[in-house]
């Protein structure tokens, strides 16, 4: 299977039109992710920012097809990975595809790996489900742990989670996440209950595997920097709705929407101490019930009368640069 | 580390690690009551001076060896059929261990297994489950013994069968319980990731998480077995005459209690000694390994 993958930047891999999740509670349907389109080419890192509750995550988890239930549902849209539709896929389908061409790394390490089984069975585990094996399991589980820089793993594969410390847990499950050299990693905030050393050092060998297997990378974070060290792409996400997508570079010389805007601004500066923090105000908007027309509106500074009743439509400022917001849709009504 | 506070040691260290001195120390009164129990369950038959079964009617109600009398040949007396009670004390260890076990391997089976699909499955099938094991739980344990014991005799058989069908629910609540919390933590959604199936998640992920709660009902339950035992044996439910069950010899003594008192008493302080051990180990058990007390 490893031999297939050429390094052809231009393939797309993950294609997501029109991708609308719901979580159907007691008091009504909450739009999580409410119309999503991106796609994704083989080898590529794309950031997913947005504030806690804005739909990354529920996003990432609509692609694996693992909402929370029973209150999650996709209700729309469709998922195209190397052109199949995974919405369409029957549950042992979806089996042998996560964990092999798709897998995730969670937010927080501690808590993502059983504390009662062996690192070693663990990593194991996607390997044995998937029988990609050649040579014995735990001597490629050794060879995983030595691709993550655990040190001395012939030793750490036989260690129980909590003999490690946060940082080589975190190494330790997106181990399990390479194991069978996946076509798609997901990391969901997979630096964010890590100190900022260790943060780095899992950047760097999330760049390498990338560079290693040619697996793209979709990386949801909160952390603009980190995004900016390891992406090419960067997707801004509100209230269920991507409001802006640019290459990185772009993104931050001439970010366009007025919400990436205040992101950008509400970054403390090492050094800077000469006024407040910039904080965009409010909060988000309840997804039980959101306003009518731009999502952001109510917060948003640069909002006119249109803002509040129709949501703008997608605006092209330049090659990959896309955004959402009235203030640049060309023929305003 | 001593030196990092020196003698200014904040105060609240000091107060935690007595604590914990105390709390966790090992439960010596209960280990010793649980040795002299297995002891007497393993080597029955090597320890016990004379068969538990076959008297001799020309010792009969000899009392205990201190009082005028006794001898040392029979050291708790002889019953009145001429048996030695330390003897069947010995043997009826046996009995008492046997029916426990077999209870708890059956309705803790079936108690986890339900317990386990309720939960992690949820939903409807969680409810129809629930509901099965409210209707179950309503259901008057003695008044099903009776019925059954009348169906198919009193015996060691129907005891273990009876709370066998009549003790899983306690065990489907406590795991479901169990089981709903930790199926929505990250390793239960990292497993699925990594391709592992329902089955494989319910038995390889969260068995083990619960396993720790699982022994400690378990020793807690084997003392209440027990005495349940030796209760419905004194009711003439249980185990049938000449059987050396510690329940059946009080109901035996009983009649006898105002002229032969050790015929009662040393099968009670026999039953006081193998609650008491498994509740207290029992008890140890859960302060020591449940990591939600740790921090106590």
């Amino acid at each position: 299977m490893t031999d297939e993958k050429t390094p052809s930047t231009k393939e797309v891999l993950l294609e997501v039109k029109g991708l609308r999740a719901s979580l159907f509670t007691k008091k009504g349907e909450v739009r999580a992710v409410d119309g999503v389109d991106f796609s994704i080419a083989a080898g590529e890192v794309v950031g997913l920012v947005g504030e806690s509750g804005s739909g990354k995550s529920m996003t990432s988890l609509s692609i694996m097809r693992l909402l929370p239930q029973p209150a999650g549902k996709i209700v729309g849209g469709t998922i195209l990975f190397k052109g199949e539709d995974l919405l369409c896929k029957s549950e042992s389908e979806m089996h042998r595809i996560r964990g092999n061409r798709i897998s995730m790394v969670l937010q927080d390490p501690m808590v993502s790996l059983n504390q009662l089984l062996t690192i070693g069975y663990q990593i194991g585990e996607p390997i044995k489900y998937h029988k990609r094996r050649n040579g014995s399991l735990r001597e490629m589980c050794v060879e995983i742990l030595r691709k993550v820089k655990v040190p001395s793993p012939e030793t750490r594969v036989d260690n129980y989670p909590f003999e490690f410390s946060g940082g080589m847990c975190q190494r330790a499950i997106i181990g399990m996440g390479i194991a069978n050299a996946p076509d798609l990693l997901i990391a969901d905030e997979p630096t964010t209950a890590l100190d900022v050393t260790i943060q780095a050092q899992i950047l760097n060998l999330m760049r390498e595997i990338q560079k290693e297997f040619n697996t793209s990378i979709v990386l949801i974070s909160h952390d603009l920097a980190c995004i900016a060290q390891v992406c090419s792409k960067v997707m801004v996400m509100y209230a269920g709705k991507i409001v802006e997508k640019a290459p990185v570079r772009l993104f931050y010389q001439k970010p366009a929407h007025p919400y990436s805007i205040g992101l950008l601004n509400s970054v403390p500066v090492l050094g800077k101490r000469d006024k407040r923090l910039y904080s965009i105000e409010g909060q988000p908007p309840n997804l039980l019930n959101p306003p009518p027309g731009c999502r952001f509106a109510p917060r948003c500074d640069r909002a006119e009368k249109i803002c509040q009743t129709d949501y703008p439509p997608t605006t092209t400022l330049a090659d990959g640069h896309e955004v959402s917001c009235w203030l640049y849709a060309g023929g305003k009504p | 580390m001593a030196g990092l506070f020196g003698k200014n040691r904040p105060k609240g260290i000091a107060v935690r690690r007595s604590k914990k001195r105390t709390g966790a120390g090992l439960p010596y009164l209960g280990f010793a009551c649980l040795a002299l129990f297995f002891f007497a369950v393993v080597f029955a038959d090597l320890i016990s001076p004379y068969s538990p079964y076959i008297g001799d009617l020309a010792k009969t109600a000899i009392p205990p060896f201190w009082q005028s009398g006794g001898s040392l040949a029979h050291p708790l007396g002889t019953d009145l059929l001429g048996r030695d009670v330390l003897s069947r004390l010995i043997h009826g260890s046996r009995i008492s261990f046997l029916i426990s076990v077999g209870c708890i391997a059956f309705y803790g089976t079936i108690g986890v297994i339900l317990g386990l699909i309720s939960g992690f499955f949820g939903g409807r099938t969680d409810m129809l489950i629930m509901r099965f094991t409210d209707f179950w739980m309503s259901l008057p344990g003695i008044i099903v013994l009776f019925v059954l014991a009348s169906v198919y005799g009193p015996s060691a058989k129907t005891l273990i069968l009876t709370f066998g069908i009549m003790g899983w629910p306690n065990y489907a609540r406590i795991v479901r319980g169990e089981c709903l919390g930790l199926k929505e933590r990250d390793f239960v959604r990292l497993a699925r990731v990594a391709g592992c199936s329902n089955l494989r998640i319910i038995f390889s992920h969260i068995l083990p998480n619960i396993i720790n709660t699982i022994i400690i009902i378990t020793t807690i339950d084997v003392g209440t077995i027990i005495v349940l035992t030796a209760t419905m044996s004194f009711l003439g439910l249980g185990t049938q005459p000449p059987s050396c069950d510690w329940g059946l010899m009080l109901a035996e003594g009983r009649q006898y209690i105002t002229y032969a008192w050790w015929l009662v008493t040393f099968p009670g302080i026999a039953i006081v000694i193998a609650v008491l051990g498994f509740n207290l180990t029992g008890d140890w058990i859960r302060e020591t390994f449940d990591p939600k007390q740790k921090l106590r």
